[in-house]
């Protein structure tokens, strides 16, 4: 369980102090698929960094199972037990895809078991498990690379940041079940994905609506998603389609 | 047989990937004399006369043979230059292993200068493999002094590795090589400077024939004090292609100077340079602290990964 109280993050933009979250509070139970959506520009991202460490608050409290968190490392918080995928992925010189999962997983792992996280995102694992983690891969490659991850790496708390963006040719769908199977798979896990995606919304048990650095919303799937619809905090895949950004495929299967 | 050593056997262990006498030609030379050596009926070694070092004559049309010829230092206060020449016949097919390890406990410097000369033959194809280690906490310094020479006749490969990752003092490299038509080289150079070291690398490459071709890749990272140079230096004179390409991390107070060089003396010569230097990516370090490693921990993958 992960536990925001009144928490605020703010930067320093050339000079003058910006606030990003403001009074944030809000709590994610064990055994949960939670999605977080709101306008862009509204501080879901920061969220989701603020969860698994890379960012601190200026005020408020971070819990995880009753526990501060607040200042915890990132390093810390992953041997606890959060995940985080990032919405544009680590690209290096180097390491190869074998490298990056059998550090996720945290522990000394066979190319065969390896090869089960590829094949979990719908990635041929035999063309890939040698592969250099570089812009030799596309983004859609290197998306799906960093979900295995974060599949590999087990954890208590799960955070996406938009795992559809960019996913090409591989379905909405296929991306579901890696979810849900976490979930059974993981015991008392949950998830939490932020996204504008209407059919990842469609499944959520909890959604929150953040906007403009505050919580909107905060109920049961079903009761949110219906005041959602029609807004850009829940778009239906063609209209994904055509915001896409350039350089991007999205997901039209 | 020949014994070795505890240290002996973790200098050849670094440098050569030895554990015990190789399998085919070798030439190990300790503490400025040949611990032992062996020829085979395709691969003759045979000790200068007059001077330090060997020539190394590879018969024509020897295929999957390898020589090995390391050097090991354990007396502090030696210096040495060796010449070593190889002669590579038509059509060989070969790999050539050399190094060099340093240790040094006392307080004198010790310094190996190697001095190898390559003449590959029409269509012969080389691999060759050379590490550089220093170890002891003596206050005297290691220091490796290479040159290289390389002549490659019609249509020859060569594929050279040059990897120098601890303990090393004090380095100037200097790699020269001139390439006939269709001859194609490859250079992988690794290099990790630390404390207050200094390596200085310099390649001169030669395109003389058409349809040459030359590929010098150096990947380096530069921690604490020291400082890198690398100087690469193409030139194209006939229809040819080169790239060179230097990618560099610095770390702590370390410092690189890059120096890609690119000449063209032929409307067909195609030459490309790359060079690269900077820190850490804040992101890469993230990434896998958030995968549970610690900083140093994510440090120490990257670096790894990069010289791999």
């Amino acid at each position: 369980m992960i536990e925001f109280k009144n928490v605020t993050f703010g930067v320093n933009d050339e000079g003058t102090d910006k606030e990003i979250i403001h009074d944030v509070s809000f709590v994610i139970p064990d055994r949960k698929f939670v999605v977080i959506t709101g306008p862009n520009g509204g501080g879901k991202s920061t969220i989701a960094r603020l969860i698994a460490g890379i960012e601190k608050p200026q005020s408020g409290q971070i819990l995880m199972d009753g526990e501060d968190i607040t200042q915890m490392s990132v390093t810390d918080r992953a041997k606890k037990g959060i995940g985080y995928a990032f919405q544009q992925p680590v690209k290096f010189k180097g390491i190869q895809v074998f490298d990056l999962i059998r550090l996720a997983s945290g522990k000394k792992i066979s190319m065969t078991d390896a090869c089960q996280y590829l094949s979990a995102v719908g990635l041929c694992a035999r063309d890939y498990i040698n592969r250099e983690v570089n812009s030799s891969l596309s983004g859609g490659e290197l998306k799906r690379i960093e979900i295995a991850t974060v599949l590999a790496k087990a954890s208590r708390l799960s955070v996406f940041d938009e795992p559809e963006a960019g996913i090409d040719l591989w379905s909405f769908q296929n991306l579901i079940e890696v979810f849900e199977k976490m979930r059974r798979d993981i015991k008392d896990s949950s998830i939490l994905i932020i996204s504008h995606q209407e059919r990842i919304l469609a499944i959520a048990d909890e959604i929150i609506v953040i906007k403009e650095g505050r919580v909107l919303e905060h109920g049961v799937g079903s009761e949110v998603l219906p005041k959602l619809m029609g807004t850009d905090s829940a778009v239906p895949e063609c209209k994904m389609g055509m915001a896409a950004k350039e350089g991007e495929e999205d997901d039209t299967v | 047989m020949i014994q070795f050593d505890e240290i002996q056997k973790r200098l050849l262990s670094e440098v050569a990937d030895l554990h015990s006498v190789p399998e085919g030609a070798y030439n190990i030379r300790s503490n400025g004399a040949a611990l032992g050596r062996a020829s085979t009926a395709n691969i003759e070694i045979i000790p200068k006369e007059g001077k330090s070092g060997i020539d190394i004559k590879i018969k024509p049309g020897t295929k999957n043979e390898s020589v090995h010829i390391p050097v090991i230092m354990t007396e502090s206060g030696l210096k040495e230059a060796v010449y070593n020449d190889f002669f590579i016949g038509e059509d060989a097919d070969v790999v050539i292993v050399a190094g060099c390890g340093i240790d040094n406990c006392g307080n004198q410097d010790s310094e190996h200068d190697g001095i190898h000369r390559f003449y590959v033959g029409k269509g012969a194809k080389v691999k060759y493999v050379e590490k550089h280690y220093g170890s002891g906490n003596g206050t005297g310094k290691r220091i490796l002094n290479p040159v290289t020479e390389v002549y490659m006749e019609e249509d020859s490969s060569m594929e050279m590795e040059m990897v120098q990752i601890k303990g090393v003092d004090d380095t100037e490299r200097v790699t020269k090589s001139e390439l006939a038509k269709g001859a194609s080289l490859v250079v992988h150079e690794r290099l990790m400077t630390h404390g207050d070291q200094r390596a200085i690398s310099t390649y001169t490459v030669n395109l003389n024939g058409d349809g040459s071709n030359a590929d010098v890749v150096s990947r380096s990272v530069a921690r604490d004090n020291s400082y890198q140079k690398f100087d690469a230096v193409i030139t194209g004179n006939a229809a040819c292609s080169g790239h060179t390409e230097c990618d560099a991390i610095i770390m702590d107070n370390g410092r690189i100077l890059a120096v890609p060089g690119l000449e063209a003396n032929s409307v067909d010569a195609a030459l490309v340079h790359e060079a690269a230097i900077g820190k850490i990516a804040g992101d890469q370090i993230i990434k896998l602290m958030t995968l549970g490693l610690t900083e140093e921990e994510a440090e120490e993958q990257i670096i790894n990964g990069f010289l791999k």
